[in-house]
């Protein structure tokens, strides 16, 4: 896929070793927690459907270093790896996975609508270009509120075809709102190949139209991600307005955990993951540098994974919601029925 | 007769309605070499070829409106919206364009049109791909409404949604592709607007339609063991509706009990105490009861989204409840 390649002012390099390391740490927390979900799925222990972050970890992780816990972001049905970045908690996360109380929704929401507002994650949607609009109003807020918090709306190759995208992207535009728009170009919607559904071989090419800058990185680089991203949000933050940014990777798994995945072949899926995997890419580099070694990884990986058994065992032991559960949270108090809560 | 299941009854009907008529296209996501999300077109792409089962773009809007512009010339789409839930993603072509297209320009055109879609709960997929949405359509004039509940039904009405020259959601129900039932070899179609008496019975009369048909034949199997006969009757299509059969059994039973899965509030349910309260009102021995679903958006928990529709156990209770045992 070849593309146009913006020189971004490498901001990476003055970032501190254990910034480095952050990047890859965060990496490894999403495959470990995603590869974990997928066998818990296939055995049965998660019901409902689960849409897997495994090979995508790069954009999450290199665009949620740019982001405090005041920046926003919404995100999609394929949303674990983008709540982990923006530090939402795995065993709450692993809990709402299990439908337990003690998950982020209290096990209402399941995989698909995982939300943190404590730290700015707005919400998973499964509705594809649900999130677009909310990231558009986040950034709104910011606007009126003169801070200078940004909104980042996390999308798909598919998604970017929603008329949902084409309003976002032109009143994000006119309004010159704080919101970068990062598509995760996995080159597959569901079972409809990008290049088959899609009007431009770029799907940055698209803020031309409406008035945006728009970029192409290589979503498997985490040091590209982490770049274009600084870049883009520090102009977001300055008033700049908004700004597109497309990044190349693929969906190594199926559409959902299950899927046949008879529209592809194995040996499509195994190349890009042995030769593009992300995670390897950057530690690899990383080794080159001498920033890390196969000890301090191993560790790494072991500290991820043991997070993550934790996070089961404390989903495992948490109390189903009784029925009535159900009933709560529909609404707020209505001053009507609590009028002296109201006074 | 062959035993095949609802999700091969739709292929089937889809097959012989587009073998007959060639203006017959489908068009939705994913629904050409995969068969669709719900895997109800397998085998019609390689039939048919790609002009006329056509992947679409994620773009519920573009699927809607086309399927609509291009029935207006003479051709017969079948559209297909994944999950009812994304018919709001749709709405205005729906309710604006083609439920008004006809009547707006005084019947110069016809819009011979199926939008197939899937709706309801039973598979943990939580608040936005769970609903029971056909009140919505039902609200708007201009829209059938169609949703069956078995093989054969799911047959043979689609056969007749994609003959006929108006707009028809077509709203099958997740938890049911895989039902089985008794389906002729031979050609057949169903006329809208006929209710099924799934089950005969003299006592009380269960209005019903979709997947609480089989909690409705379910609580009747219970009751019949208390000496309860109770009448099922399979709306099959809420628009255009059967009065007549639904009247005349109301008419015989004296008591009514309407189940739906779709949360209560004006759910069609409402809409059918209303007609047999001006129709009916003097064979009624007692206030009509209704089972729906809760009034919550649909929870992830397989525990929860249970207690959120109805079950054969309500069922049966308000069965009792309106002969006030
Ligand atoms: C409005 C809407 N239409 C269809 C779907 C069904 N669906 C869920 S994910 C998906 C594909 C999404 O593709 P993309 O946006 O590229 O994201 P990816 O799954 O590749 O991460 C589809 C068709 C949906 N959830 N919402």
């Amino acid at each position: 896929m070849p593309f146009q390649k913006k020189e971004f002012p490498d901001k990476f390099a003055a970032l501190s070793k254990e910034d480095k390391v952050g990047l890859l740490r965060t990496m490894v927390r999403i495959r470990a927690f995603e590869s974990r979900v997928e066998e818990l799925f296939l055995n049965r222990r998660i019901p409902g459907f689960v849409h897997l972050y495994i090979g995508e970890e790069a954009i999450a992780s290199g665009v949620m270093a740019n982001l405090s816990k005041n920046d926003w972001i919404t995100s999609t049905h394929r949303g674990h790896g983008h709540a982990i970045a923006k530090g939402a908690q795995i065993h709450r996360m692993m809990a709402e996975l299990f439908g337990k109380t003690t998950g982020y929704c209290k096990g209402k929401g399941g995989s698909m609508h995982i939300a943190d507002f404590s730290v700015g994650m707005l919400g998973a949607n499964g509705v594809v270009g649900g999130g677009y609009n909310i990231a558009v109003g986040a950034g709104m807020s910011s606007m009126i509120k003169k801070t200078d918090q940004v909104a980042v709306c996390f999308f798909g190759d598919g998604a970017s075809n929603r008329g949902t995208f084409h309003e976002a992207m032109n009143i994000a535009s006119v309004w010159k709102l704080p919101v970068i728009f990062v598509n995760e170009n996995n080159q597959w919607a569901s079972t409809t190949p990008t290049s088959f559904a899609t009007s431009v071989a770029r799907i940055a090419d698209r803020a031309k139209g409406y008035g945006m800058e728009g970029y192409t990185v290589d979503g498997n680089n985490v040091i590209e991600v982490y770049n274009a991203a600084a870049a883009l949000v520090e102009a977001a933050r300055k008033g700049k307005g908004p700004a597109l940014l497309e990044c190349l990777t693929y969906r190594i798994k199926g559409h959902y955990v299950g899927d046949p995945e008879k529209y592809r072949t194995k040996e499509e899926v195994q190349k890009h993951f042995t030769e593009n995997d992300p995670i390897i890419r950057y530690a690899d580099w990383m080794k080159g540098k001498g920033l890390i070694d196969d000890a301090a990884l191993a560790t790494m990986k072991a500290e991820a994974e043991k997070e993550v058994a934790d996070g089961e065992k404390f989903a495992e032991d948490s109390p189903l919601p009784e029925k009535e559960d159900a009933y709560n949270d529909l609404f707020s108090f209505s001053p009507s029925e609590f009028p002296e809560v109201v006074k | 007769m062959a035993i095949i299941t609802y999700r091969d009854a739709i292929r089937d009907a889809l097959k012989e309605e587009m073998a007959r008529d060639e203006q017959v296209y489908l068009l939705g996501e994913d629904i050409a070499q995969f068969g669709g999300s719900y895997k109800t077109c397998v085998g019609l792409f390689e039939q048919f070829g790609k002009e006329r089962v056509r992947n679409t773009p994620l773009s519920e809007m573009a699927v809607v409106g086309c399927a609509l512009g291009s029935a207006m010339l003479g051709k017969r789409p079948v559209a297909e919206i994944m999950y009812v839930d994304f018919t709001a993603c749709c709405m205005s072509q729906i309710v604006n364009e083609v439920a008004k297209t006809r009547y707006m320009y005084a019947g110069q055109v016809e819009i011979p049109m199926v939008i197939r879609t899937q709706g309801g709960a039973g598979r943990a997929s939580a608040a936005q791909h769970a609903q029971s949405l056909e009140a919505w359509f039902t609200h708007v004039p201009g829209l059938y409404v169609v949703m069956p509940s078995t093989p054969y039904d799911v047959k043979g009405l689609l056969k007749t949604a994609i003959r006929d020259n108006n707009p028809i959601l077509f709203i099958e129900h997740k938890l049911l592709y895989n039902s089985k039932g008794e389906v002729p070899e031979q050609e057949y179609t169903i006329p809208l607007g006929k209710a099924d008496i799934k089950r005969p019975g003299k006592d009380v009369t269960i209005l019903t339609w979709s997947r609480c048909v089989e909690f409705s034949l379910g609580a009747a199997k219970e009751l019949e063991k208390e000496g309860i006969d109770v009448e099922v009757v399979d709306l099959r299509s809420l628009k255009p509706l059967d009065e007549e059969t639904i009247l005349s059994s109301v008419e015989k039973t004296g008591h009514v009990v309407v189940v739906h899965e779709a949360v209560k509030n004006s759910g069609f349910g409402a809409e059918l105490v209303a007609l047999i309260n001006e129709k009916a009102f003097d064979s009624l021995d007692a206030p009509i009861q209704r089972v729906a679903g809760e009034e919550v958006p649909m929870p992830f928990n397989p525990r929860l989204e249970a207690m959120a529709i109805p079950d054969s156990k309500k069922v049966a209770n308000a069965v009792k409840k309106v002969l006030s045992l």
